[in-house]
């Protein structure tokens, strides 16, 4: 069952075209690895299917009860959190946020999913620390937790690993796949290290200036561009 | 004590101290936001706006601040627009906005009653200037600024820390952060008159900037600044009466001790 569909979707930046003539289906449970060159357009293409930068044609529906404000959002660490005084809870409560409408103030259940949440990620020892005392690891896990307040169906990870040192990799590839199995959530993850994409998903979207490959990941291993660009890429390491 | 009881006895002080704090209540509330998002120089652009436009309104002879406020919102919003976008080089376009309005002011001025003790106290803040409309605009502005604080603070938190995040989960970040200029620009027209044009943008800033010294998480920044922000103005003012030193410098040295002692603090706990 799709729940996110992509038709036509191009975008541009003054008038540069990043990508055109995107097309492409997500299904229910997916884990979906979005790879390509840098610059190639995969962080703007999550822009794009989340709003927060116009499409030039072509459009983005989400199916079978998805609404947009339903997705967890795992977007890059932007300079301004460097030296953020925010406490762990606060930002993993923020979550919630698009549950809130009009309302001003976190409800006790909202409270509680973000304790649960916090649980979970193993972060509750550390809900009182300043954000920006934290480590890479345990940043990513904060964010991580506010995406998942946020959505009990679908995550969008904008490359979640960027910085992380090997061991803090593993752990964070492990818990994204667990939600995905556990907790039947699906997910849509940016990434640059590919040999960990072909390793942890099931379906991989190789973005060019548009789609070069979609399907599931044991048909890229053996696709001519996979090929291509797996060994290259494991020759750069 | 009898000093403070002297200080009280004059309307124009009472006045002053009213507006003075209230303002820098709001100053230092809406300043959180600015400054955490690296716009703390569009309160600095604001200021000399405001102080192009009210030049410009003493000149024609009409209310200054019916003038300034319309003038200074819009240049809020333009300098919102200017530095969110990448596009163009946000600080050198405040800073020519700046230079560029302050020039306005000026040869405006000249041209009509020359450089006056007006433009003088525009320029470093007078007490003497606040009137009783200034008390009245002040409480209401206050209230507003409150009130936003207290209905949509979990929603101004999610936006300083992570706007992609709020956008993408539907909120409308332009409208706050709109709003959150707009405030500001009002703040700093009501302020800059006790002030000065030069000294206005430090009561956004000064406050957070000193309590992100000592404090962990966004609400402990936020009540912290809004206590120092009143704290200081008022030893400020009492300062500046005994000492007879202008309002707005005494103000902003205040606030540097304040920020020095918290600097210091901070170094000592590590």
């Amino acid at each position: 069952m799709s729940i996110l569909k992509c038709e036509n979707l191009s975008v541009a930046y003054e008038n540069m075209v990043v990508f055109e003539n995107v097309n492409f289906e997500i299904e229910e449970g997916d884990y979906v690895c979005v790879v390509g060159e840098n610059g190639s357009g995969k962080s703007t293409l999550m822009k794009s299917i989340l709003g927060l930068i116009p499409i030039r044609s072509g459009k983005v529906e989400f199916l079978n009860g998805l609404s947009k404000n339903e997705i967890g959002y795992l977007p890059q660490q932007t300079v301004i959190q460097k030296d953020f005084p925010a406490s762990v809870y606060e930002v993993v409560i923020s979550g919630c946020i698009n549950r809130m409408g009009l309302r001003p103030f976190y409800t006790s259940k909202e409270k509680k999913r973000a304790a649960e949440v916090m649980e979970r990620l193993e972060i509750t020892s550390i809900k009182n620390k300043s954000y920006r005392d934290l480590s890479g690891g345990q940043q990513q896990r904060v964010l991580l937790a506010r995406a998942l307040c946020a959505t009990d169906k679908i995550l969008v990870l904008d490359e979640p690993i960027t910085g992380l040192d090997p061991i803090m990799t593993d752990e964070m590839y492990k818990i994204i796949k667990e939600i995905n199995k556990k907790n039947k959530i699906t997910v849509v993850m940016v990434s640059h290290d590919i040999e960990s994409a072909v390793n942890e998903a099931d379906k991989i979207l190789h973005i060019e200036k548009g789609v070069k490959f979609f399907g599931t990941t044991q048909d890229y291993i053996n696709s001519d561009i996979g090929k291509v660009f797996v060994s290259r890429e494991r020759n750069v390491r | 004590m009898s000093t403070i009881i002297e200080i009280f006895s004059y309307p124009f002080m009472v006045r002053a101290i009213i507006v003075g704090s209230l303002v820098s209540l709001c100053a230092a509330l809406l300043g959180v936001s600015l400054v955490l998002k690296r716009y703390s120089m569009i309160g600095d652009g604001l200021s000399h706006v405001g102080f192009g436009a009210l030049s410009v309104a003493a000149a024609m002879n009409v209310a200054p601040l019916k003038i300034a406020i319309p003038v200074v919102i819009i240049a809020a919003f333009f300098l919102l627009r200017i530095s969110s976008n990448s596009k163009i080089q946000g600080d050198a376009a405040i800073a020519l906005i700046s230079s560029s309005s302050i020039a306005a002011g000026v040869i405006v001025t000249s041209m009509t009653s020359g450089l006056n003790a007006d433009v003088y106290s525009y320029m470093f803040g007078s007490i003497l200037a606040m009137g009783k409309s200034d008390v009245f605009m002040s409480i209401v502005l206050s209230v507003i600024v409150l009130l936003i604080y207290v209905l949509f603070y979990n929603k101004i938190f999610s936006i300083t820390f992570d706007q992609n995040f709020s956008k993408a989960t539907g909120i409308k970040t332009d409208f706050y952060n709109t709003l959150i200029s707009i405030l500001t620009a009002v703040t700093i027209v009501v302020g800059m008159r006790i002030m000065g044009t030069m000294l206005i943008s430090s009561l956004v800033i000064f406050p957070t900037l000193t309590s992100m010294r000592l404090f962990k998480s966004f609400k402990s920044v936020v009540i912290s600044s809004a206590i120092i922000s009143i704290i200081c103005f008022t030893i400020g003012i009492i300062v500046s009466y005994i000492m007879n030193f202008p309002a707005g410098a005494s103000i902003v040295a205040v606030n540097l001790v304040a920020f020095i002692v918290f600097v210091i603090i901070g170094k000592i706990r590590g």
